[in-house]
């Protein structure tokens, strides 16, 4: 049986040359809260730190306690502040991020013309790959600016952990691709609109015409050679983010739940990073379930359960279990054997999160982990995210 | 087979939508087992390429076809035929485009051109569009193509939708796509498919848990499903997920939460049942009962919470082992015997 190491998040979060903490891993498994409890431990131990969430739940707004979030990072009250620290927190405005950058990268009658347009609203506003890409383009903006010495970032909920890194890149292949080049071509030169021809270039576009419509075809036209003017712009900010991911003062924090697709996701992840050359921090095992008393056996457990509701065992009228006075006072059995069959499953339960865990640690060895046990209650106030930063920090 | 009322009589496309983490998939699975009871063929789709079905029925990946994946759950030992489908949108555009204007070929070519990565990245709307263009043609299928009098080929099309933040947006096709498209072939076939997805014939099922955020993001779907389509997209149920039961009544549940338990007396229970080490045992199974009991008070909350939507729900429980083979069907027993299918 493999042991991973322990994942030490307070040698990260009190390690001043973290700059960046990128919580991820598939939805539903507390990535927000994480993301959250590590900005307000971070603030409490003397970082200034700055929590970016990008959820349309507005998840971490519950969680802090806030009414709503905007586009610029809000600081959160009730932090405390002895140490030094500070905590703000702000939810990503997908659409008004996207018009920012067009603003910054078009005359303003272009950018006009951009924002009007049709595709760029559908584009703008729809939640598949923009959301995860315009995060990324928030996140080096924060970082570029500078006031907070710690950004912790919580991914986009996709389905699928890896749709973060991959968006912004299949945007830019997107852009750099060569139907764009096609559907730009007649604002080129004479050379391109040759090569068309060559590509089967009107086999092409009369089947867009055909699936399309002639209009539709003539706004992705327009749309796309606006853009492609201010491509290069794009293309620059993605990279520069990317390399910022790559760099040793960012840590990665894959986020899992105890559950078979959620560490499947976790894996997966865990390569790709590897293959990205991202520094991999860890993996958070959320809402684990834990016993205080793991000493009893799920099977031993359940075998005195039904000792105890064998009828006229304990009491001489045969009644089932319930209160019976026995030598020592007064026995409730049928609480204890409630008590006894509910931590039956309970070990159960938390021997297949174990078994789970161990089939990531054993293709994983190397990554250390920290365990947050399950609570009973949500979490939707500082008080809680304490309870869950004290759990990651292995008080 | 016999024949009886279900809550959904009429519905031939189940979408199932839910917040991440809920079991969506599980959920959308159980029902297609509940729903093909015998002689009844259902389809079963999923359209986020995870190949979420194919794990959950221990069988090979899924290709873009359509394949017998399990029996349904059977009255008396008999179930219908559940066939899966994983769509994706590259296959759907081909699909379309073989199917409406005989371009097979053409289309290859387009997926070459990046014509896919074009409608997935510059306009999702159209990439919804074909792959809910794929589920309403299967539900309206025939088995003689074109004879209105001949038989469905499916009786019900369950189909595993994206999350309960983009479902509005999803299945709100003709919108979506009339922004883009004022005219043209692809707005009718967009007019088309929210045909299907607008009438009787399709319900919206929302999965959750019975915890705070799940519960949220349900009353929030269900309220943006109205606001972008004016009721005319139908609200299904909501089927409430791995649920924990409990073994203590009332006033025991009372006594855990607020930790006035009788440790004494349980801790002579445990004596009573052979168990060594009683005192300390009982304090430690007395946490694990104040766990509990404040799990049992957040559900309840939560089913409050739940009726507020005024939705027909049902529950499901947690299945400590895991969800395989077997479980899928102890849950599709469940479903129908809550009258869900």
């Amino acid at each position: 049986m493999s042991t991973p190491p322990r994942l030490d998040l307070e040698r990260i979060i009190d390690d001043r040359r973290t700059r960046i903490i990128v919580c991820c891993g598939s939805g539903g498994v507390g990535k927000t809260t994480a993301a959250a409890a590590i900005g307000l431990c971070a603030a409490e131990r003397g970082r200034q730190a700055c929590v970016l969430t990008v959820d349309p739940a507005r998840r971490l707004a519950q969680s802090m306690g806030l009414t709503s979030l905007d586009n610029t990072p809000r600081q959160v009250d009730g932090v405390d502040a002895a140490n030094g620290g500070s905590l703000h927190a702000m939810m990503l405005d997908m659409k008004r991020t996207f018009d920012e950058i067009v603003e910054a990268h078009a005359d303003p009658d272009r950018a006009a013309q951009i924002l009007a347009n049709p595709f760029y609203q559908s584009l703008s506003s729809s939640f598949a790959g923009t959301q995860e890409y315009m995060a990324m383009e928030k996140l080096g903006q924060l970082r570029h600016a500078n006031e907070w010495d710690l950004i912790v970032v919580d991914t986009p909920p996709s389905r699928s952990a890896l749709d973060f890194l991959d968006a912004p890149q299949r945007l830019g292949r997107f852009l750099d691709g060569r139907l764009i080049r096609l559907l730009t071509a007649p604002a080129r030169s004479g050379i391109s609109a040759m090569r068309m021809l060559n590509a089967g270039f009107s086999m092409m576009t009369g089947a867009l015409t055909k699936i399309l419509g002639a209009q539709v075809l003539r706004d992705a036209q327009t749309f796309v050679t606006a853009l492609d003017t201010m491509f290069g712009g794009f293309r620059e900010r993605a990279e520069s983010t990317y390399r910022l991911l790559q760099a040793p003062g960012t840590a990665f924090l894959v986020v899992a739940a105890p559950e078979p697709d959620a560490l499947r996701e976790a894996s997966y992840f865990v390569e790709r990073l590897a293959e990205e050359r991202m520094p991999l921090a860890g993996l958070i095992l959320n809402r684990v379930h834990t016993s205080p008393a793991a000493r009893l056996s799920a099977a031993r457990s359940l075998a005195a359960a039904e000792n105890l509701e064998m009828p006229g065992t304990h009491n001489d009228n045969g009644a089932s279990p319930g209160t019976v006075l026995a030598d020592t006072g007064l026995a409730d059995t049928g609480l204890a054997a409630a008590a006894l069959r509910m931590h039956a499953e309970r070990m159960q339960l938390g021997k297949r999160e174990r078994r789970l865990a161990e089939h990531f640690t054993s293709a994983h060895p190397a990554v250390p982990v920290v365990e947050v046990a399950a609570q009973p209650e949500d979490v939707h106030d500082l008080a809680g995210l304490r309870v869950i930063g004290a759990l990651l920090s292995g008080d | 087979m016999i024949s009886r009322d279900t809550d959904w009589d009429g519905v031939r496309l189940h979408v199932v939508t839910g917040k991440g983490g809920t079991g969506k998939t599980t959920v959308a699975a159980a029902m297609a087992l509940a729903l093909a009871s015998a002689g009844r063929k259902v389809l079963l789709i999923e359209v986020e390429g995870r190949q979420g079905i194919a794990r959950l029925f221990d069988a090979p990946p899924l290709p873009y076809d359509e394949r017998k994946i399990a029996l349904g759950l059977g009255t008396r030992g008999e179930g219908g035929d559940v066939y899966a489908l994983a769509v994706d949108p590259e296959g759907a555009l081909l699909d379309y485009l073989a199917m409406f204007y005989n371009l097979r070929r053409a289309g290859t070519a387009l997926t070459k051109l990046g014509v896919v990565d074009f409608a997935t990245t510059i306009a999702p709307g159209l990439s919804d569009v074909l792959v809910t263009g794929k589920a309403t043609e299967a539900t309206r299928r025939r088995t003689r193509p074109g004879a209105k009098d001949s038989p469905h080929t499916y009786d019900a099309v369950v189909m595993d939708a994206p999350p309960t933040g983009r479902i509005g947006r999803f299945l709100n096709v003709s919108t979506e796509v009339s922004d883009l498209a004022k005219v043209g072939p692809i707005r009718t076939h967009a007019d088309t498919v929210a045909k299907v997805i607008r009438s009787p014939q399709t319900a919206v099922h929302f999965v959750t848990t019975l915890e705070e955020m799940p519960v949220q993001e349900t009353l929030d779907g269900l309220a943006e499903l109205r606001a972008l389509t004016g009721g005319a997209i139908a609200a299904g149920g909501v089927f409430v997920n791995m649920v924990r039961a409990t073994m203590l009544d009332k006033d025991e549940l009372a006594a855990a939460a607020g930790g006035t338990l009788d440790v004494a007396a349980l801790a002579t229970g445990l004596k009573l049942a052979g168990i060594g080490d009683e005192q300390t045992l009982a304090a430690d199974l007395a946490v694990e009962l104040k766990e509990h009991a404040l799990q049992v008070r957040l559900q309840d909350r939560a089913r409050e919470t739940i009726r507020t939507a005024g939705r027909p729900s049902y529950e499901l429980p947690m299945l400590t082992d895991g969800v395989d083979l077997a479980g899928l069907y102890e849950l599709a027993a469940a479903l129908r015997e809550q009258g869900a299918a």
